[in-house]
């Protein structure tokens, strides 16, 4: 009976009970008249990937920064592992993977990983140790004395990671890794982050692709304008979003700007030639359909589903993840 | 389409400072630089500083320094510079005036010996006059000859009276002699001359036009090279310092690029996030671009020691002591460039800059003996000037390592003031 009661245990009564590796608290950036990071509270478990996502401009890169302590903050406060970013020993504590490839073009991967397990204090037999593992994880042991810049831009990818990975912190921030990467060397990323998730790796992960944040992150934080707009599990944002609502997605032929016109009277909009219409209950389809006759549109097909994240995403922001 | 290739050219000239600044600039400032040193604005002649050591004190010797004095090539010294606050340095004498020249305070030292006032001049190099002697700096080739030169024109414009006795005394003794009343009317005309000498009138001592010529030697003058009179081969330790210094600096401005680099790349920024230190960061690329530039140097002196038969080897701590000080300047001069710059092409066009501009003025492409004395002077604010006279110090005038003492101070001040401000403007990478 006690068992059966701690195997239906949620998984957020689970996160709660778990310790939080990485919190922000009301913090706010300005850079004269732009507030980059508008009271901004955050926080993530061991062992949990909180995806931020955002458009461009919306304040992601600010609130990193601030996590690794690079930014002097106008209010509020960033701990990691109960220390204030930048201290020592949350330097010590947090890995930082940057978006751009932020490596020593001109020397190998082992001299690489070396030099920054050197920059973290590492020596003698722990750096040894820590290159082999980094190397083992990011699978670049047969590249391990090929010169960075020779090395494709998966693999260039891979020890841009592993090089945040040298000192085995507790919090790692991922700000986009997987730009311009092929579909294979992507997979291969993800498992590495699933990797050290499951390790008990507290990960903020920053992206643009819809399918990656589903795959990966246990909640997903919506920024916008410097702010969180909206927080929660993928289905606790859809829920919130969308409530029991499903969209109606239609396309057309025939000239897009009527169809444009014809779909924002009826509360919907279009995106990548299709008309996106949100309802509650499936009987609103056929008025919908019977309106697009009188208007003269021809439908080419027609779906139902559940929002995903990207719908709540575009309903939030008024924008593609991508834009 | 000719034009609008020519037009799309233009625009990105516009866009970009340093070519500009090196397309207009440098060669602007190249051009004042060398019209400044070789100009017809300024004295063609260089100024030269000359000990003299008059150890006759005679009538005719002290005409002679009289002439020196008011030559405007030559700047006449009989005794050490005085101090602020201190009494009067005692006049030179021929061992000090020898310490002087090996240490560099001048080129040339003219000692006038006892006895010099009974036979000033000679007609002919077996006449038996006195001879003067004239000790000099081999590094300096030039200003021996124009010492001479402008001593010939003192003795012939200045001592009339010593030129008219010399005559008399030959023709005294080619005609058989004169009679009493000759020598009495002789006499007395020689005491109106030395009269009018000592009231000024006669014998100009002047500098005059400049072009009258030096003569065939009516004075004669015994050269004796006191500093580098045993090397094998003359300058080429001034040029490895010269040119070293040079290429040092540019190698360390865009080694210190790296930096630049590294900043547009976020591995600076993301270094700063692990447990270096901007500090420790900008150290550490000192100590390596301090390292890399001392054994520039060190190859370019085993180079002149392999090929050009430097003595190398027998200078081993004076050019350990300014090669390290000289690199640690120049990495920290590089530092500064660097951090002051937003991109490598600004880096590369500022650095072109200044660094031509110092190696000019600091005496890397032509030696400071030959520029103006304001100019000498400038070239005390470049890194160049300093390392060169320690080395020269070293290697030509074979002075110990504690005589480098102003050198290194100077270096190694130059390097700490350097790297400071390098690390102040470097803030700007350090938070946001």
């Amino acid at each position: 009976m006690e068992s059966d009661q701690r195997g239906t245990m949620t998984a957020s009564t689970q996160r709660a009970e778990t310790k939080t590796a990485l919190e922000v608290d009301a913090l706010v950036k300005r850079f004269g008249d732009l507030t980059a990071v508008d009271n901004v509270s955050l926080k993530v478990r061991a062992g949990e990937c909180l995806g931020l996502l955002g458009p461009n401009g919306a304040g992601k890169s600010t609130l990193i920064r601030a996590m690794v302590g690079r930014v002097i903050q106008d209010s509020g406060q960033v701990m990691v592992m109960g220390k204030a970013a930048g201290s020592t020993e949350a330097r010590m504590a947090l890995g930082w993977v940057p978006q751009e490839l932020s490596i020593y073009p001109r020397i190998s991967c082992r001299e690489n990983l070396g030099s920054f397990g050197r920059y973290y204090g590492l020596k003698g037999q722990a750096l040894k140790e820590a290159v082999a593992w980094c190397l083992n994880w990011a699978a670049l042991e047969e590249k391990q004395n090929d010169v960075a810049k020779t090395l494709s831009g998966g693999m260039k990818r891979r020890l841009n990671m592993a090089a945040g990975m040298m000192h085995r912190p507790k919090v790692v921030l991922f700000d986009e890794p997987t730009v311009g990467v092929d579909p294979q060397s992507r997979n291969r990323i993800f498992e590495m982050i699933e990797a050290l998730r499951d390790a008990g790796t507290a990960i903020v992960y920053t992206t643009h692709y819809m399918e990656e944040a589903e795959r990966l992150c246990d909640r997903i934080a919506i920024i916008d304008h410097g702010r969180i707009i909206a927080e929660g599990t993928k289905e606790e944002l859809v829920e919130k979003t969308f409530g029991t609502c499903s969209q109606v997605l239609a396309r057309f032929a025939g000239d897009r700007d009527a169809i444009e016109k014809w779909a924002k009277r009826h509360g919907g909009r279009v995106t990548a030639e299709t008309a996106e219409f949100t309802i509650e209950q499936a009987g609103e389809i056929a008025p919908l359909l019977e309106a697009a006759t009188k208007a003269g549109l021809e439908l080419l097909d027609l779906s139902l589903r559940r929002p995903n994240l990207e719908s709540v995403f575009l309903h939030l922001t008024g924008r593609e993840l991508r834009d | 389409m000719i034009w609008n290739v020519a037009r799309t050219a233009l625009i990105a000239l516009k866009r970009d400072r340093g070519a500009m600044v090196l397309s207009f600039v440098l060669p602007l400032a190249f051009f004042s630089i060398f019209a400044v040193i070789f100009g017809k604005a300024n004295n063609s002649t260089p100024t030269v500083k000359l000990i003299v050591v008059d150890q006759d004190q005679s009538h005719a010797s002290q005409e002679l320094v009289k002439g020196l004095t008011s030559e405007s090539s030559l700047v006449v010294m009989t005794r050490p510079v005085a101090e602020k606050n201190t009494p009067p340095p005692a006049d030179y004498t021929a061992a000090t005036a020898e310490a002087a020249v090996k240490a560099g305070d001048a080129p040339v030292a003219l000692i006038i010996p006892q006895g010099f006032g009974q036979h000033p001049i000679a007609f002919g190099p077996d006449a038996g006059g006195s001879t003067l002697e004239l000790l000099n700096d081999q590094s300096d080739t030039i200003a021996p000859q124009i010492v001479v030169g402008l001593l010939q024109k003192a003795a012939m414009t200045s001592m009339p009276s010593s030129m008219a006795d010399e005559g008399l005394k030959y023709a005294d003794s080619y005609v058989g002699g004169f009679t009493p009343a000759q020598k009495t009317k002789v006499d007395g005309e020689l005491e109106a001359l030395r009269k009018l000498e000592a009231d000024g009138k006669a014998g100009s001592g002047s500098s005059g036009s400049g072009s009258d010529s030096a003569g065939a030697g009516i004075v004669q003058v015994k050269e004796r090279a006191v500093v580098g009179e045993d090397k094998k081969s003359p300058m080429i330790s001034f040029y490895a310092a010269a040119i070293g210094v040079m290429f040092l600096m540019f190698t360390a401005s865009g080694s210190a690029g790296a930096l630049l680099d590294e900043a547009e790349s976020g591995t600076l920024e993301r270094v700063l996030s692990t447990r270096v230190t901007m500090t420790k960061l900008l150290a550490g690329k000192l100590v390596f671009n301090t390292l890399l530039a001392f054994v520039q140097l060190v190859a370019m002196f085993l180079w002149g020691w392999a090929v050009f038969k430097l003595d190398f080897f027998s200078h081993l701590a004076g050019f350990a002591v300014m090669g390290i000080c000289t690199a640690f300047a120049v990495a920290a001069f590089g530092m500064l460039l660097a951090s002051a710059c937003q991109t490598r092409a600004q880096l590369g066009a500022l650095s072109t800059l200044v660094i031509l501009i110092m190696s000019s003025v600091g005496g890397s492409m032509f030696p400071r003996f030959l520029m103006p004395e304001s100019m000498q002077k400038a070239g005390l604010l470049t890194i160049n000037a300093w390392a060169i006279d320690g080395f020269t110090k070293v290697f030509w005038r074979d002075l110990p390592v504690t005589a480098l003492w102003p050198q290194v101070s100077v270096l190694l001040g130059i390097g700490v003031v350097l790297f400071v401000v390098a690390r102040r403007i470097a803030r700007r990478w350090q938070y946001a």
